[in-house]
């Protein structure tokens, strides 16, 4: 595997079976995660750029911080 | 062999009481096929008939191109729309002709297993199954083991992740697939899990071959599809129709009202369709334009004299109930799209904060959930919004329409055997 470099972009994928609306990702990561009238998540669709180092750190830490373990982070490989 | 250019296909020979073998023999003899399974249906551009339309060859590459010696073969007649018959239908009248075409598919695929799933409140079909298969077994002949698995009825059950999770020993609970094309397994083999009318076109295939199959139906959308016809008529029933027959035609063949207000398609996951584009043909690609599909085959046709809101409502209710409460935004998105269609149709304070509301909580619970019941609902309720406008607004403007006030319904809704079914309310 090695380096991986720092092209193409990625999205928060959240399991809606197992979320249970904590809003902890909506704490950790305001910015990717947005939340709806019951407390569940609304995950930004569009691709943050992998560059963009404080989006991705936020991202990992809501990653982290979720209770039932229902995030995910998924690259986005950009077509080119 | 039957002709090409005559109806019924798929129920060819249905009298009242299924085929036994002998007769399916008879009536579906056997001609050497050109090429494979997979380049006939390939051909014939057969798509799914469970609502998705989605290629069948595809499907069947997939799961032939795994490595496995355990594959399955997935028959879904779970039929969990109410307003659907066709399953029933099929199986209470050409039994064999599915399960020719799920063992067509199973040597196609190389699966030693095929599971026919039929819902088990629906005794007279699992015994017709049950009776199929063994007289298939008095034959004593090689191939798949067939077998019959009976879960319990619920709209989200004939999902195809959920019978696959109940074929597994689970709940029958839709499954969280996040990426797809995703293959679903049973007992970590593949399972390629097809419509029970899918597999009654294979099993047409595999005996006349792709250019038969394509004297029905356009060039997009060929063949031969079975409709369940319910509301203003007066007997719902089940038809087979090319693809491509205009709605009109369609209706009048079923003896429906027509000069509907507007029709159902799809199911109740599916769109509305104002009566104004009955000359449509009934095909994926002309009825998407106008925001419908042909989905599961559904019809249900609400007179003039109906109110559409109140019938959505009743729907947007139930569907709300059926949902599996797995996911957030469908456990509690969809009591409150119902509450919001009730007040719209029933009256409220504020009508046009409520529509807001409405419109608003649709963009936000779409493609939130793991299966796509919830995208279904919402899908719905805004075609009811657009093709119910002027109604809509006669509510709004507090002088609902005649039909709201009438107690006679039109779209079929099981009925909840005690109000504290109801589990949000």
């Amino acid at each position: 595997m090695g380096v991986r470099r720092k092209v193409g972009g990625f999205v928060l994928k959240v399991n809606p079976i197992l979320c249970d609306g904590f809003g902890h990702c909506h704490e950790l990561a305001p910015e990717l995660v947005k939340i709806d009238e019951w407390g569940y998540p609304i995950i930004l669709g569009t691709p943050t750029p992998l560059a963009d180092g404080a989006a991705l750190e936020s991202a990992r830490y809501a990653v982290r911080g979720c209770p039932r373990q229902a995030l995910t982070i998924a690259r986005v490989d950009e077509q080119s | 062999m039957i002709a090409a250019t005559t109806l019924p296909r798929v129920l060819h020979g249905a009298s009242g009481r299924p085929l036994t073998l002998e007769q399916h023999e008879e009536a579906f003899s056997m001609t050497e096929r050109p090429g494979t399974l997979v380049e006939q249906l390939e051909a014939a551009g057969l798509t799914g008939r469970g609502g998705a339309a989605f290629p069948t060859y595809r499907k069947v590459q997939l799961i032939a191109n795994q490595r496995s010696h355990h594959k399955f073969m997935v028959v879904n007649a779970m039929e969990g729309e109410p307003a659907a018959h066709k399953d029933q239908t099929l199986l209470s009248s050409n039994p064999h002709l599915v399960l020719d075409g799920a063992e067509f598919l199973a040597a196609a695929i190389g699966a030693k297993n095929i599971a026919i799933c039929v819902a088990r409140d629906n005794p007279k079909v699992v015994h017709h199954v049950q009776r199929a298969i063994h007289e298939r077994s008095r034959r004593g002949r090689r191939g798949p083991k067939l077998e019959l698995h009976a879960p319990p009825w619920r709209y989200v059950a004939g999902e195809e992740s959920a019978l696959v999770h109940w074929l597994n020993n689970h709940e029958s609970l839709p499954q969280y697939r996040p990426d797809r094309p995703h293959i679903l397994r049973i007992d970590n083999g593949p399972a390629l899990v097809d419509n029970a009318e899918t597999c009654a076109n294979v099993g047409l295939i595999g005996r006349f071959g792709a250019d038969w199959f394509r004297a029905l139906g356009t060039a997009e959308s060929p063949g031969s599809t079975l409709v369940s016809l319910s509301g203003a008529i007066t007997r719902p029933t089940v038809l087979e129709v090319p693809l491509g027959a205009s709605l009109r035609s369609i209706l009048v063949a079923g003896g429906a009202d027509p000069d509907p207000q507007a029709v159902l398609t799809g199911g109740y996951g599916g769109a509305w369709l104002s009566g104004d584009h009955l000359d449509t043909p009934y095909t994926n690609q002309a009825l998407g334009a106008l925001g419908a599909t042909v989905g599961a085959g559904i019809l249900v046709v609400i007179p003039k004299s109906a109110c559409g809101l109140v019938e959505t409502h009743r729907i947007a209710r139930w569907m709300a109930n059926e949902s599996a409460r797995q996911c957030g935004p469908c456990a509690f998105g969809l009591p409150a799209l119902a509450e919001d269609l009730r007040e719209l149709a029933y009256g409220s304070r504020d009508p046009r904060a409520v529509l807001a509301r409405l419109v608003e909580r649709c963009g936000v619970i779409e493609g939130r959930g793991a299966c796509r019941h919830p995208d279904g609902v919402t899908r719905l309720i805004k075609s009811a919004l657009e093709v119910f406008a002027t109604d809509l607004n006669h509510h709004m403007l507090g002088a609902p329409c005649v039909g709201s006030g009438s107690t006679r319904h039109y779209v079929p809704i099981p009925a909840l055997e005690r109000e504290e079914e109801m589990v949000w309310e």
